[in-house]
């Protein structure tokens, strides 16, 4: 157990990195679960918050939501050069089929601003807990 | 609550994954072969090549847990394998080796992993570490400039989704028809440099997307470029036959996969498998899994053989850009010609023997490499008396070998052998305990050279963060699954 920030915590796995998000709401946790994955590739507080980047996610239950969700954060950088600095307006909807997850990333497309020290391949179902609380803990390991 | 009767998701006491861990019952059948008997809903036993010291760290995590859960897939052969660097993975452990039936099988993106052909190109040359010693540092800066690593870090050009269908239709075959290397290449790649059954229609707009910027890169993480030297040769035979002929001899290593495009593939997968198949009964998510004659099974093996082909052009082009530097650095590029570039994540259709009867099989390495022995036609002709070319590497700094392929591989794994050092220590503990920069002049001492994008990567990549690649290797000799024939010692570290 190391590397406590306020919203999620960074635990011990050998090959990847895995870590617990919180929040009072799923929507908080999951915010915080994506300031977790960006962690480890740049540092979101010394990313400028000078764009937008709108996501519309759907999924068939929680945990896919929760992959594509954190995934898109790793497509916008390598698409888009977008580096991700917080997580705004997060809603999460329950609809036919499964969730809607709608929020705006902030950040910049700048990457050549800043130092980007690490790379996330995947965001991976191993291991993986939801627990709905409240308060919530989201469990997620990602390839690196 | 707004959540609470949508899931019973469990508390997070219980994703504990250390307490709770099963005992396994282990037989130990000779000083390094462990056997998981068939318990449950295993369909077949599962076999850990391991030394003592190799087993300790493997009981550790869940890597025995992950070999059996494999053993319990539909239509799964003989035994499910565990390479000796084995570790725990996601769903198939990392060094898993495990073959399906046609007919009956499966085929499952996590038994393959995330970075679809992840591989390594070795070329080998007609220099000496005397010819270099003075120039070792400008070719490592040389190279840095024309191979584009690190993170975000884009490839040279600036690709059209047509041009890049044909890339993956095509693999190396396409770095060679532009320029990048010669035919002899890809005689001396596995497939020869393409998987004939790609098919880049499947391949989606997120993963062709990833791929555009990053062909010609080598990307972070374990990934590294080195210039070698041969520190010692175990079978002048063999190595006579792969074109290594004395120590001190310079080498080339190039370790990388797919990038983005390749972990994009198998994230669709994983989702479109869900989304057709469910989840339910899987122990692991990450086990999901398509039969391999489903039209979706068919469709992740043609995809996946794309990916693989983008890695393989990938590869082509930073040994093209080595060579250039060589060329220009040490005025000629002298007998660099390629040993072999192996894949170490894949899925491939091959014939086995089950029950004395030959029968195709969807054999899937996540995390080992191909170690077919001599006669098997998959092998380039020129090695085909010997058995193929296996190359591992180390870890960062560290020695990295040459094995052949057995015979007895075939029998004992499915024709497979390690394919590295293996992770010991998480990048966290390797960051709170080592720095960057002082890796750089620890291993300068030792006479290597050392570049990165990241200081903090270095670190996290510390040797010490690793097993011990040479107890690896030792035991893969020593079962029979890959025979030494020589070690490589790293002068200069390209590092993503």
């Amino acid at each position: 157990m190391e590397k406590t920030t306020d919203g999620f915590r960074f635990l011990e796995h050998t090959a990847d990195a895995k870590f617990q998000a919180y929040g009072r709401t799923l929507e908080e946790a999951f915010a915080n679960a994506a300031l977790a994955v960006a962690s480890l590739m740049w540092d979101p507080a010394e990313i400028e918050r000078n764009l937008d980047h709108p996501v519309d996610i759907r999924g068939r239950d929680l945990e896919q939501l929760l992959v594509r969700f954190l995934g898109e954060i790793i497509y916008v950088f390598e698409t888009r050069r977008f580096l991700a600095a917080g997580v705004d307006d997060l809603t999460i909807d329950r609809e036919d089929g499964g969730f809607r997850l709608r929020a705006v990333f902030r950040g910049d497309d700048k990457p050549e601003k800043y130092v980007v020290f690490g790379e996330v391949k995947a965001v991976t179902y191993n291991e993986m807990g939801i627990d709905t609380g409240p308060p919530v803990t989201i469990q997620v390991v990602v390839d690196i | 609550m707004k959540w609470g009767s949508i899931r019973a998701h469990p508390s997070p006491s219980r994703w504990s994954s250390t307490s709770e861990r099963m005992l396994m019952e282990l037989l130990k059948k000779s000083d390094f072969i462990w056997e998981i008997p068939k318990q449950g809903d295993m369909r077949v036993p599962a076999t850990l090549y391991a030394s003592a010291r190799l087993l300790e760290s493997v009981r550790k995590d869940k890597t025995l847990e992950q070999a059996r859960n494999v053993a319990c897939l539909p239509g799964i052969q003989r035994m499910s394998y565990v390479m000796p660097d084995g570790h725990q993975g996601y769903g198939f452990p990392i060094g898993g080796v495990a073959a399906f039936d046609m007919e009956e099988g499966i085929i499952s993106p996590g038994g393959v992993g995330y970075d679809i052909n992840c591989g390594v190109r070795l070329l080998r040359s007609d220099f000496t570490e005397q010819d270099i010693d003075r120039k070792r540092k400008e070719l490592l800066t040389e190279i840095f400039k024309e191979v584009p690593a690190g993170v975000g870090k884009g490839g040279i050009t600036k690709l059209s989704k047509s041009v890049l269908k044909d890339i993956l239709t095509r693999g190396a075959e396409w770095a060679v028809d532009n320029g990048y290397g010669t035919p002899d290449d890809l005689l001396m790649t596995e497939e020869n440099g393409r998987m004939k059954n790609a098919a880049a229609g499947h391949i989606s707009d997120r993963a062709l997307e990833r791929g555009i910027p990053q062909l010609g890169t080598l990307g972070a993480g374990n990934h590294f470029l080195e210039i070698q030297k041969v520190a010692e040769i175990y079978d002048p035979e063999l190595a006579r036959a792969f074109g290594i002929a004395a120590r001190g001899q310079v080498m080339v290593m190039i370790h990388c996969g797919s990038r983005g495009l390749g972990h994009q593939v198998a994230s669709d997968y994983i989702e479109l498998m869900e989304n057709t198949f469910g989840t339910k009964g899987l122990p692991d998510r990450e086990l999901i899994n398509a039969p391999v004659r489903s039209p979706l099974g068919r469709q992740y093996y043609e995809s996946m053989c794309a990916a693989v082909n983008y890695a393989f052009a990938n590869r082509q082009m930073i040994a093209h850009w080595v060579r250039d530097v060589f060329a220009k650095v040490m005025g000629s590029a002298r007998g660099m010609r390629q040993v072999y570039d192996v894949c170490h994540n894949v899925a491939k259709i091959e014939k086995h023997v089950i029950d004395g009867k030959a029968r195709d099989l969807c054999v899937h390495r996540k995390g080992a490499t191909r170690s077919f022995g001599p006669g098997r036609g998959e092998i380039p002709e020129a090695y085909r008396s010997k058995g193929q070319p296996v190359i591992i590497p180390g870890s960062m700094g560290t020695a990295s070998y040459v094995l052949a392929g057995t015979a007895a591989a075939e029998e004992l794994s499915f024709g497979s052998t390690a394919h590295g050092a293996g992770r010991l220590m998480s990048r966290h503990e390797a960051l709170r305990r080592f720095r960057g920069e002082q890796i750089r002049d620890e291993l300068r001492k030792k006479g290597i050279e050392l570049q990165s994008t990241s200081w903090k990567g270095v670190a996290e990549e510390a040797s010490a963060a690793y097993k011990d690649v040479d107890e690896v290797v030792r035991v893969s000799h020593e079962i029979g699954i890959g025979r030494l024939v020589a070690r490589v010692v790293p002068v200069a570290v390209m590092k993503g």
